[in-house]
């Protein structure tokens, strides 16, 4: 699995969660802290297209082969993608974590409140401090 | 000790192979050391090899071993030749399971009792029992004894490649036979069988020499690493039971489907609950199923027949090797059927099961 790493082009919520940001637009995937705590990732529970996710708020599941772990959205809106590719290959959430590991695409309901996530040096400050 | 858990011989040895440690029943374990599935497959194509020091070892010698023993195990002790082994359970009065075990005939009067870590002294006082004023001496060599497993279909070439001068090849030993064997330098007890549906051994050394075994074994590049996680998908996929999930005080063993552990006319302890409950059928059967939706089954899920609950999970994975949630379950009468299609409930959500025929893996090929 890929070394630990938090790339400074992506904001980050204390559940451990990333966000890509365009526009209001943003993509969301759990974090390397988040991935390596669960272990090898072997099934996920992800909501449709249309659904909406609440800020805070659980939308989905990710499972290892020992444990659950409900996926809390740092922001909320409407999905608008579902990454396909989990359904035959969750372990991509361990090895490609912040790129073919992105699980939802979502249009945000207020853009703004981005501004309130932390940035890659904050979170793993936060990391440090756990 | 870390927490006050205990720690076995290769305590240090797992931390530096930056091994994930897990407290289990007690004990500091690693459940990894890279990956569940990368070490569920490293022992089926290749060899993978386990810490199971935390096991208990109990040894049971002097003339009145036999009969105390033919007491208290499910197994007939008579087909039991010196150097052999033999899977067998320890019964209570009700049928149930205190413990399943391995036991070795080391010599005549000379039995060793291999048991679950977190049931060494349940099995233990359990037997204290049976031993009072009996000529016989019960000795627990849990703290003296380091153990391993090396499974998979290279396990035996490894260890004959480490085996010392004048040892006959382990090839040779057919499956629930022991040996003494010199492995780099350490005198130890090996026995072919093991927990995974591989081939291979279990091995058992003094404490001080297992860590040398360890490594000796880990430097054939055949051979990785493998924790208690992988060793827990391994053992479903065949469909082993698990005692603390599948099999408790509380199970029987006829339903267990652990019949064929019990020789039911050596009159062994509770074996007059097991003969009723065979003649009468049990009245749920602990099987495996195949989750043909994709979910990962657990511990506690119900199962439904339509509305009516029918079944309950006591182990379930995700498959490495089938890439399908695996499970068994108690499931009662005629649900129980090889085929039948069931709803496991999955934290509210319902999926779809199939009732299977043991083993699930391999996967029977269509003909």
């Amino acid at each position: 699995m890929p070394a630990e790493s938090y790339p400074d082009d992506l904001r980050y919520h204390r559940d451990h969660d990333w966000v890509r940001l365009d526009g209001d637009v943003a993509t969301f995937g759990i974090t390397w802290y988040a991935q390596d705590a669960l272990g090898e990732v072997v099934h996920a529970e992800l909501p449709a297209v249309g659904d909406t996710v609440e800020a805070g708020e659980s939308y989905g599941e990710l499972e290892s082969v020992k444990a659950v772990s409900d996926i809390t959205a740092p922001l909320g809106g409407e999905v608008t993608e579902v990454n396909e590719k989990i359904a035959d290959s969750p372990e991509l959430v361990n090895d490609e974590t912040y790129d073919g590991g992105w699980l939802i695409r979502v249009r945000l309901g207020d853009a703004s409140a981005a501004a309130g996530l932390l940035d890659a040096t904050a979170y793993q400050e936060y990391l440090a401090a756990l | 000790m870390r927490d006050g858990l205990k720690r076995t011989p290769l305590h240090a040895r797992n931390v530096e192979l930056g091994a994930r440690m897990i407290d289990f029943g007690g004990w500091d374990m690693p459940v990894f050391y890279e990956g569940i599935g990368d070490e569920h497959r490293a022992v089926r194509t290749s060899a993978g090899v386990f810490d199971v020091s935390h096991m208990g070892q109990l040894a049971f010698t002097g003339p009145d071993a036999h009969d105390v023993l033919q007491h208290a195990l499910s197994g007939d002790v008579d087909r039991i030749a010196p150097g052999r082994a033999q899977y067998s359970l320890l019964t209570n009065e009700g049928g149930g399971i205190v413990d399943d075990l391995i036991v070795y005939r080391r010599g005549d009067d000379d039995y060793l009792l291999v048991v679950n870590a977190a049931n060494t002294g349940a099995v233990h006082e359990h037997l204290l029992v049976d031993v009072a004023g009996r000529d016989l001496a019960l000795v627990d060599e849990s703290d003296a004894t380091g153990m391993l497993a090396l499974q998979g279909p290279a396990a035996i070439g490894v260890l004959d490649a480490l085996r010392g001068d004048g040892v006959a090849p382990l090839s040779g030993v057919e499956r629930f036979g022991m040996t003494m064997a010199e492995i780099a330098g350490v005198p130890c007890l090996v026995v072919r069988t093991g927990y995974t549906g591989e081939d291979g051994v279990e091995i058992m050394a003094p404490a001080d020499g297992i860590a040398t075994v360890f490594d000796a074994i880990l430097a054939d590049d055949r051979v990785r690493p493998c924790g208690l996680g992988a060793r827990d998908t391994l053992r479903l996929e065949v469909c082993y039971p698990l005692h603390g999930n599948d099999i408790s005080p509380d199970t029987n063993a006829i339903e267990a489907g652990l019949g064929w552990a019990c020789a039911l006319d050596t009159g062994f302890r509770g074996s007059d609950v097991l003969r009723a409950t065979k003649e009468t059928g049990p009245q749920r059967r602990l099987v495996p199923f195949r989750v043909t939706d994709r979910a990962v089954p657990r511990q506690g899920f119900a199962l439904f027949a339509g509305e009516r609950e029918v079944g309950i999970v006591t182990s379930g994975t995700m498959s490495p090797s089938l890439d399908q949630g695996i499970g068994l379950a108690y499931i009662e009468g005629d649900a129980a059927a090889v085929g039948t299609v069931l709803q496991l409930d999955v934290r509210g959500r319902r999926r779809e099961v199939e009732v299977a025929k043991k083993p699930l893996y391999p996967p029977e090929k269509d003909t």
